[in-house]
């Protein structure tokens, strides 16, 4: 599309097919009616049924209140869309522009979205994977299967895995007064994403609310029964524990192997793409006609040096899909940045604990408002003397400020002028098990409020 | 009804819990849990409730009493 004539034919007569019709490929969907596409509008997912909300799965799906079949997503406009479903894409060829199917159908298009996300990563020995009573939650079908099984009422529950997911569900099987056992590798539960310091209020309040938390130890084997029912946990110290039901929480895989050959820059990490949502070729060459939204799209943010970050985040999904749809019917110079700074919530032991930035981008952490031992505080992340993050416990009305304090690379620790001032705000170090994201570079800040005046312009180093 | 709420937006007002409690609950202080799927004779206060939102993040569907949104279809 290099000229206003041809884009005009081409919001009125012109080919978008989405290959991944979840909350991302649906907000696209309605984005792109809502920017005036009459053309033809496919969708193409891999589940049965409409899209739906996944963040209900882990929550009030589990404790019985809500139904998984009732997580359909509202919409905001009718799409009119050809919906292909219970079917997933095979390959993407760029020379031809068509989307192969499973079912071995070609479907053209003029541009395609692709938000396939990620599936959750299943037990690593196929055949105790297949045992009686092992779940992961990531679809409606797995979220369905682990709530009977939990309102059956199992001896004990072992969870693998402390990150979010994991620890959300062993939250509700506390609040079914479900004995349980939860098994991390890392120190504490969810060091891996907010750091030690964090970590360590996770495990108490773990503890506090009777899980047995088991931490730097390996989950080696399940065993089943003679009926193929799952009975038994090893850990990698020697130890067992007897249960009914294994959650196996160990994160997602991004589903980008259907690519493979394609000619674009996708994998383990996602799909490369820039801010604009257009993918990257394995070259590094930005595609015209192809882009990426939600969890498996992997799109470089100024504010931390330009890397190319992927995030499971629901708000994430949705404003990528927006600033996707607005570019694919938009011509180039009226084309939207997606530079937002990411969200990210968990609901877990009656806490509310969101994130604002990237936590992992940091060297120091102090906590700047509230009490950590009240589980109502406000943590900040820094970088080589710059905010870069910020977590709350029960304290969310304050994330904006730091938002903001992260969008002008303001100096780390900040000043707190609250009334909620800690009695200890020393920063200490933030310390991530692993190799982290830190390196060297200039700092940026970002201006303007409307996706389209967004913009960045370089700031001063601070230090 | 189909309902979602952006919890990213939610800041725990808890204004949708007290003019719509079968479908917004506080968990705790300041999370919130919602039914996605509340009884359409429940439309008139979850709406009240969507207004209401100081951060405006309940979101109601638009095609309620039209045709139903169901176009999705095994092919």
């Amino acid at each position: 599309m290099t000229s206003a004539d041809n884009l005009q034919a081409f919001k009125r007569d012109g080919r978008i097919v989405i290959v991944g019709a979840s909350l991302a490929g649906l907000r696209a969907a309605e984005a792109l009616r809502g920017e005036g596409f009459t053309g033809s509008l496919t969708m193409i997912g891999d589940e049965l049924g409409e899209p739906y909300d996944r963040p209900p799965l882990s929550k009030q799906v589990l404790t019985g209140w809500v139904s998984a079949g009732d997580t359909t997503l509202p919409r905001r406009r009718d799409v009119n869309a050809e919906w292909l479903l219970g079917v997933p894409a095979t390959g993407l060829d760029l020379a031809t522009n068509i989307v192969r199917l499973a079912d071995g159908r070609e479907i053209p298009f003029d541009r395609v979205l692709i938000s396939t996300g990620v599936r959750a990563r299943p037990w690593f020995v196929e055949s105790e994977a297949a045992l009686d009573g092992v779940f992961v939650v990531r679809t409606r079908e797995h979220a369905e299967g682990l709530q009977r099984a939990l309102a059956a009422g199992p001896s004990r529950v072992l969870v693998i895995g402390a990150g979010f997911t994991g620890s959300e569900i062993a939250s509700i099987c506390r609040e079914r007064d479900i004995p349980l056992t939860v098994a991390e590798l890392a120190p504490a539960p969810l060091v891996g994403a907010l750091g030690a310091m964090i970590g360590e209020v996770a495990a108490d309040m773990q503890r506090a609310h009777g899980v047995d938390l088991r931490c730097g130890v390996k989950v080696t084997q399940l065993e089943g029964d003679a009926q193929g029912h799952f009975r038994r946990a090893h850990f990698d110290d020697g130890s067992t524990i007897d249960a009914d039901v294994a959650v196996v929480a160990l994160g997602g895989i991004r589903n980008t192997e259907w690519l493979r050959g394609s000619g674009l820059a996708a994998g383990v990490w996602g799909i490369a793409c820039d801010t604009g949502c257009r993918a990257l070729t394995l070259n590094g060459l930005i595609t015209d006609d192809i882009f990426v939204a939600g969890d498996v799209a992997r799109c470089p943010n100024p504010i931390y040096e330009y890397r190319l970050i992927s995030l499971e985040h629901w708000a994430n999904a949705v404003e990528q899909a927006e600033v996707a749809a607005h570019n694919m019917v938009s011509g180039q110079a009226d084309r939207w940045p997606h530079l937002s700074i990411p969200l990210f919530w968990s609901i877990q032991f009656g806490v509310n604990i969101k994130s604002v930035g990237v936590p992992t981008f940091a060297d120091e952490v102090a906590v700047t408002q509230g009490s950590v031992s009240d589980h109502r505080f406000v943590a900040a992340y820094g970088y080589r003397g710059r905010v870069t993050a910020a977590v709350s416990f029960n304290n969310a009305k304050w994330l904006d400020h730091y938002r903001n304090l992260i969008e002008t690379a303001a100096p780390f620790p900040p000043p707190c002028p609250t009334p909620d001032q800690p009695a200890d705000m020393k920063p200490v170090p933030v310390d991530f098990p692993g190799p982290t994201l830190l390196a060297q570079g200039a700092t940026v800040v970002v201006t303007g409020h409307d996706p389209g005046e967004r913009r960045v312009t370089a700031a001063q180093y601070h230090r | 009804m189909r309902i979602v709420v952006d919890l990213s937006r939610c800041e725990g007002y808890a204004q949708c819990a007290f003019l719509a409690p079968d479908a917004f609950r506080m968990h705790g202080e300041e999370a919130l849990m919602y039914d996605p799927s509340p009884d359409d004779a429940r439309r008139d206060q979850v709406l009240r409730a969507a207004a209401a939102c100081p951060v405006q993040a309940i979101l109601v569907d638009q095609l309620e009493g039209r045709d139903a949104p169901v176009e999705a279809s095994p092919s």
